[in-house]
């Protein structure tokens, strides 16, 4: 295991006090540290928004970048480097609202990314508006009647879009949460973790004590298999009384989007050496129009 | 000459053009050919047409020699297109619109081309290959040239296929030359020299200055006039160890290519005016993350959907300017296939030298033309590949100091470094950030730094940048100025002014952002009359040259109507404006 303070950051962070987003900012170190994955060998991408600064706050390779591209951006990476680890990091308006075609769009793809979702439920650095996963009725500046859209449901959508790996963790667990996010770093494939995450300023309904009263863990369900597509479309459907967190589901053996890319059998295609085409080669290219 | 076929979408307008283009280029004949096509896949109405000379041409000219016509709106909207003394040629089982062709002394040669395929090759489709047939035999062109086309685009289809359509394209050209050959004036001959030449269209030729260039990755999302490029590169992929990928969007298509640029892969994207648009907060991220990647926009008349399989010059301002904020971009407009080819090689260089966005600007015209070019103007294995100040993983392992993304240099390039490297952790950065990357979205002297190393970048650009070129001679009465695809008419226009003995030159500009003052003002400054000559409705380029120069275009010839300049269509302009040396 890595010294955790491998991955700290001269930066000062400034999240507000009681932020959902320093559990995970923990639980993130802890996971690369006990993975023994080193900052050069990992590459983060962020879009806009609180949870969004994360990997500033990390000594790591990363790329800070537009409001809900930081999925496209990070694809392009990995097709291009595929020796990268590399991780998502978005809020849920920016995964799920702003960025939801790339959200579906990666479901579908199946590239060995970790995407890790800080869903809570608000647009935090914007001071309060209601987001796609803002409860129905909640209301907020730009609500003040209560939404009248339902939540987003990422799980279900994420399953339903042909995601292969689907976990949901809790801010104020990070152990639990280190080890989901393990979890979805050792799965090779597009892995989802939505992280309940309070905001302790704009969301007076999911606070900490609101999610202690209704989170259990799925590993200490009695009979429940991730590997169970059926049991895990249910479980994404949970919410109320009880909430679920944990593994949802995992698919094993799909083949990665890169795996299938043939250009990139030999390694990745940011590290071959250019060199202009050969003459034969050129000849060939020029034959084409002959 | 010039002949047009044309016909409905899926009457075999485009394939028969390009089959008869091929007859003629292998009989040594210089091409330019030009196509039209309705933004739709069966019906409408769209022509293929060739101009056929004994020496190299530039571009299309407004006269038609010989129609060909397989339906009725075919003659009701391209018969007024035929010079005197041209001819119609088409089925006589058409009810067409004689009115339409007759006032302009245009003869009429109604074949029974369908008759004909049924009755010596007993399928009705091969109307097509009758019709070209007896083209051939109207203008004398050798029917071997025809044949031989015919036994290779048809091999695929078996012996039967072959030797029908040859039976009924023999029987088509006797018909086309015994009955009409004497009437009509033009005539096609090869050439005694017939060396190899390319025939390739502008999109074509950037996709090889890609390959060329060492592209390694690509991603697009479909959009006319854009996409045969990321078709081109998705056929070569393999074969060039080439990454393309179709995205969900042009937002995301920019991404994957930011990212892939940002990983160290030489990436590029494609699109048309409203995918740019689409992709112009992400061209700021490159911007200001300084990450190299090519955007290939290739115009068609806007705003909005606008029109989508016609030609124009609109989009130029946009380009230079869209996104908020201010960074270094690199602006290029190629005027012909082979400036497409080098321009694309110089785009990769300048996008990783430079650290930042360049955009290749074309347009519907120069994506789909196709002039015959000798393959000695594509030099695709003597490419300079340029990578700029790319660390190796040598030079990071001997690194002594921190390693920092966005160090202040004199130059304002700070030395990149592929992730990857335990001595070169790093951020690249949306934000207002410092050296190392971090956010510093809020200090002062930071931002007056970090944008100050940004623009010195910006003027320094300015020194790997030409000038236009010059044709015509010196100290001429009347100089064209124009950029991008409007070079071959502006050329042609210019010869055709010279032999008049109206003395023109032209300047036409590659290079367009940042500006190249200091080659191109003497020369906009020496012109006598300055004749700005534009596909747009504003004349956005002489908008620049007058801002950088102060010099204002005496005049403008522009076009705006979706169809692209032509020689005829300049002088004509000229002389409606009564514009003499």
């Amino acid at each position: 295991m890595l010294d955790v303070k491998t991955y700290n950051s001269p930066i000062k962070v400034t999240w507000c006090p009681g932020c959902g987003d320093y559990g995970i900012l923990n639980a993130v170190k802890s996971a690369l540290a006990q993975l023994e994955i080193h900052p050069h060998e990992v590459m983060f991408f962020s879009g806009i928004g609180c949870g969004s600064k994360l990997p500033d706050y990390m000594n790591a390779n990363s790329f800070t970048t537009i409001h809900g591209r930081s999925l496209p951006i990070a694809m392009g990476t990995k097709l291009a480097n595929h020796d990268l680890h590399v991780i998502c990091i978005t809020g849920d308006g920016d995964g799920y609202g702003i960025g939801g075609n790339h959200f579906i769009s990666i479901l579908r793809r199946n590239p060995d990314i970790v995407h890790i979702a800080e869903n809570n439920m608000v647009y935090g650095l914007t001071k309060g508006q209601y987001a796609p996963t803002s409860e129905h009725g909640f209301v907020a500046s730009t609500t003040p009647e209560g939404s009248i859209e339902i939540a987003f449901n990422p799980l279900a959508t994420a399953i339903n879009g042909g995601a292969t790996f689907v976990a949901r963790g809790f801010s104020g667990d990070p152990k639990h949460l280190a080890k989901l996010i393990m979890a979805a770093v050792q799965h090779r494939g597009y892995a989802l973790v939505d992280v309940l995450q309070p905001c302790v300023i704009y969301n007076k309904i999911n606070t900490y004590d609101y999610y202690r009263e209704r989170v259990y863990k799925l590993e200490e369900a009695a009979g429940y298999d991730p590997a169970d597509r059926d049991a895990a479309w249910r479980k994404a459907h949970e919410w109320g009384e009880k909430i679920p967190i944990g593994i949802l589901y995992q698919a094993a053996g799909v083949p990665t989007y890169e795996e299938q890319v043939s250009e990139l059998r030999v390694g990745p295609v940011a590290k071959r050496q250019l060199a202009p085409l050969t003459g034969a080669q050129a000849d060939a290219l020029r034959r084409e129009f002959f | 000459m010039t002949i047009r076929l044309a016909g409905e979408a899926g009457q075999g307008v485009e394939s028969g053009g390009a089959g008869f283009a091929s007859a003629l280029s292998h009989g040594g004949l210089w091409l330019h050919t030009y196509s039209e096509y309705m933004s739709r896949i069966r019906g409408g109405l769209n022509f293929f047409q060739i101009r056929a000379s004994d020496r190299p041409l530039w571009a299309h000219t407004e006269g038609v020699h010989i129609l060909l016509a397989f339906s009725p709106e075919a003659v009701t909207d391209y018969g007024p297109h035929l010079v005197e003394g041209g001819a119609l040629l088409y089925d006589d089982s058409l009810k067409i619109d004689q009115a339409a062709v007759t006032r302009r002394k245009v003869q009429l040669y109604a074949v029974p081309l369908t008759k004909i395929a049924q009755e010596v090759g007993g399928e009705k489709i091969m109307a097509n290959t009758c019709g070209l047939g007896a083209l051939a035999g109207i203008v004398e062109y050798p029917f071997e040239f025809v044949a031989d086309v015919i036994k290779k685009n048809f091999a695929r289809k078996g012996d039967a296929v072959v030797g029908g359509n040859l039976k009924v394209a023999e029987a088509g050209y006797k018909v086309g030359r015994d009955q009409y050959a004497a009437k009509f004036e033009w005539k096609v001959s090869p050439l005694k020299d017939r060396p190899d030449r390319m025939q390739i269209n502008g999109n074509q030729a950037i996709a090889v200055g890609a390959i060329a260039a060492g592209c390694r990755f690509m991603s697009g999302y479909p959009m006319t006039p854009a996409s045969s490029i990321l078709e081109f590169m998705a056929g070569h992929a393999k074969k060039y160890d080439i990454v393309v990928k179709q995205t969900e969007d042009e937002i995301a298509a920019i991404c994957f290519a930011i990212g892939a640029g940002n990983a160290g892969a030489r990436a590029m994207t494609a699109t048309s005016g409203g995918g740019f648009s689409l992709m112009v907060e992400a061209l700021g991220l490159a911007g200001m993350a300084e990450v190299p990647v090519v955007i290939v926009e290739a115009q068609r008349p806007g705003p909005s959907t606008g029109m989508p399989t016609k030609t124009e010059q609109g989009d130029l301002l946009f380009a230079l300017f869209a996104s908020q904020g201010e960074f270094p971009r690199i602006v290029l407009a190629p005027g012909t296939q082979e400036d497409c080819f080098h321009t694309t090689v110089r785009a990769f260089n300048l996008a990783e030298k430079w650290q930042c966005p360049v955009i290749v600007m074309t347009d519907f015209y120069l994506t789909t033309m196709t002039r015959l070019i000798s393959p000695a103007e594509f030099p695709i294995d003597r490419v300079t590949i340029d990578r700029g100040e790319l660390l190796t993983a040598q030079q990071l392992d001997r690194l002594a100091e921190p390693y920092l993304r966005y160090k202040d240099t004199p130059s304002g390039i700070s030395p990149r470094a592929m992730p990857g490297h335990p001595k070169a952790v790093h951020q690249t950065c949306s934000d207002e950030h410092d050296e190392y990357g971090h956010f510093e979205d809020e200090d002062r002297a930071n931002r007056l730094k970090m944008a100050g190393k940004r623009w010195r970048k910006f003027q320094h650009i300015v020194d790997d940048l030409r000038g236009p070129t010059i044709y015509g001679p010196e100290g001429a009465g009347l100089t064209l100025m124009g950029w991008g695809s409007s070079y071959g008419a502006m050329r042609e226009a210019v010869d055709l002014l010279n032999a008049r003995g109206t003395k023109t030159n032209l300047l036409h500009f590659v290079d367009i952002w940042p500006f190249p003052e200091a080659q191109a003002a003497p020369l906009i400054e020496a012109a006598r009359q300055l004749v700005a000559v534009e596909g747009n409705q504003s004349g956005q380029f002489a908008h620049l040259v007058r801002a950088v120069t102060g010099r204002r275009a005496d005049r403008m010839v522009l076009r705006w109507d979706g169809r692209p300049l032509s020689p005829e269509y300049i002088i004509e302009q000229l002389e409606e404006a009564k514009v003499h040396a």
